[in-house]
């Protein structure tokens, strides 16, 4: 077996994000996928998938989060379930809900799909659909969850959320709970790809976090043994940057659409890293010895004040996508992060959108 | 509320929900239990009790034959038992009934 080496002391990956296409039927002002998508046409083929499913499992990966895009918008969708399953993987899918049917839902099943991911973009048909951009959307939505929790599958609720529907963060847990959801995860707009077109209309206040927060502590209480409530404010209201993606290159990896591997979701947007592909190297290789991978792994690429700071093993550095977005430099401290010495004018910059009584409209992915 | 919190009861018969397995992972020498976006490293005595864990056995029988096979003090059995899967109950990942 092809195992990085432990004197490099590289740990093997636990997670593998496929995202098997970027094609979605939904256009949320907040999708976190690039600006520029991959082509259906320039997309791995089912054996290139299966190739790197197998490649994955070698390597240590023990859980594979099937993700897009809408992964139901690939056909082979029922396949690749079967073939990561038959090779003891923990399948997650990660779905919109759209382009799911029933019986498509039971083949996932039969296959071997361990837990689903759905998201949500509101509480009822009217507010849902008008985030997405997709009439008929929520109802879809609620029919999946039936079929999933009719298989005993757990779900796993996905409310992304912000300045327009923070308040409504009680029925969403509600909904959940009626849904038969096990976990809902509350994650805050992440100001990358087109979310950072929106970011006015969409940062919540202040306020609305806070208010965010009690309402979580006591749906948690109320709720322990039911519902999991994971809540991810935005990092911009914080002390410390969030520990992105558990550390570059230490826990989990992304295959995007046409193969490129990426330590992280956004990491295209970082000037000057070069991506090996599935198409040309070994996984274990990418891994290991990537140039991308190696970029920002450890703790030797860090800048003052991240370098001495006593924090770097608890937080990273925070988000290397957010340094390069805000201070140009993809080193740099995470301008979230109070040490920073770029928090100030962020601080004011978050202040100034507060202020705005009403939020500029919502611009819409591909319309 | 469709479900209520849930407490241990020695009579109970404790399962594995769907979506939650036991599983060797190979390449670290190790076993986990995996369950949705998580994966918790087993010691020794915990691969122990999930192993028992078949919705078959109550609580009650899980502890005697561990206690039996580690030669233990059952009451200390038991306190780790019950810490064990009450942790687990909270996070979803284990069913009662009976």
């Amino acid at each position: 077996m092809d195992q990085p080496s432990p004197a490099a002391g590289i740990n093997p990956p636990m997670a593998m994000l496929a995202e098997l296409t970027h094609r979605c039927p939904l256009a949320c002002p907040y999708c976190s996928n690039p600006l520029e998508l991959k082509q259906q046409a320039n997309e791995l083929s089912t054996g290139d998938w299966v190739r790197v499913l197998g490649e994955a499992a070698a390597l240590g990966v023990l859980h594979v989060h099937f993700s897009g895009g809408e992964p139901a918008s690939r056909r082979d969708l029922v396949d690749l379930t079967k073939a990561a399953s038959e090779i003891d993987l923990y399948t997650n899918l990660i779905t919109s809900g759209i382009g799911l049917t029933e019986r498509r839902m039971n083949d996932l099943v039969q296959a071997g799909l361990e837990h689903v991911q759905l998201s949500i973009q509101g509480t009822d048909a009217a507010e849902a659909d008008h985030v997405a951009g997709y009439k008929g959307g929520h109802s879809r939505k609620m029919d999946v969850a039936r079929w999933v929790r009719s298989h005993d599958l757990p779900l796993t609720i996905n409310a992304v959320c912000h300045r327009q529907n923070i308040d409504h963060l009680q029925r969403t847990i509600d909904l959940s709970v009626q849904l038969g959801a096990q976990r809902l995860e509350v994650a805050t707009v992440q100001f990358h790809g087109w979310a950072a077109r929106n970011r006015a209309a969409l940062m919540p206040t202040r306020q609305q976090d806070a208010e965010a927060r009690r309402i979580v502590v006591a749906a948690r209480e109320q709720l322990k043994g039911v519902l999991v409530i994971d809540y991810v404010p935005a990092d911009y209201h914080a002390t410390y940057p969030k520990a992105c993606m558990g550390g570059w290159g230490r826990i989990g990896l992304n295959v995007d659409p046409t193969g490129r591997v990426l330590p992280c979701h956004a990491a295209e947007s970082i000037d000057g890293l070069e991506f090996d592909n599935v198409r040309d190297k070994p996984l274990a290789d990418i891994w290991c010895s990537g140039e991308a991978f190696n970029a920002f792994r450890g703790f030797d690429w860090m800048e003052e004040p991240c370098r001495s700071c006593e924090r770097k093993a608890i937080d990273f550095g925070g988000c290397r996508c957010q340094a390069m977005a805000m201070a140009g430099n993809a080193r740099a401290t995470d301008p979230v992060c109070s040490k920073s010495p770029m928090h100030a004018s962020l601080l004011d910059t978050v202040a100034e959108l507060e202020t705005g009584s009403s939020p500029p409209p919502l611009v819409y992915r591909g319309r | 509320m469709t479900e209520k919190t849930q407490v241990l009861d020695a009579n109970q018969r404790p399962s594995l929900p769907r979506g939650v397995r036991l599983r060797r992972d190979e390449v670290r020498g190790r076993t986990v239990l995996l369950s949705p976006e998580r994966t918790m490293a087993l010691e020794e005595t915990a691969i122990a009790i999930v192993s028992r864990i078949d919705g078959r056995r109550t609580l009650a029988e899980i502890i005697d034959g561990l206690a039996a096979d580690y030669k233990a003090p059952r009451d200390v059995i038991a306190v780790d038992v019950e810490a064990f899967l009450q942790q687990l109950l909270e996070r979803r990942m284990l069913e009662v009934s009976g």
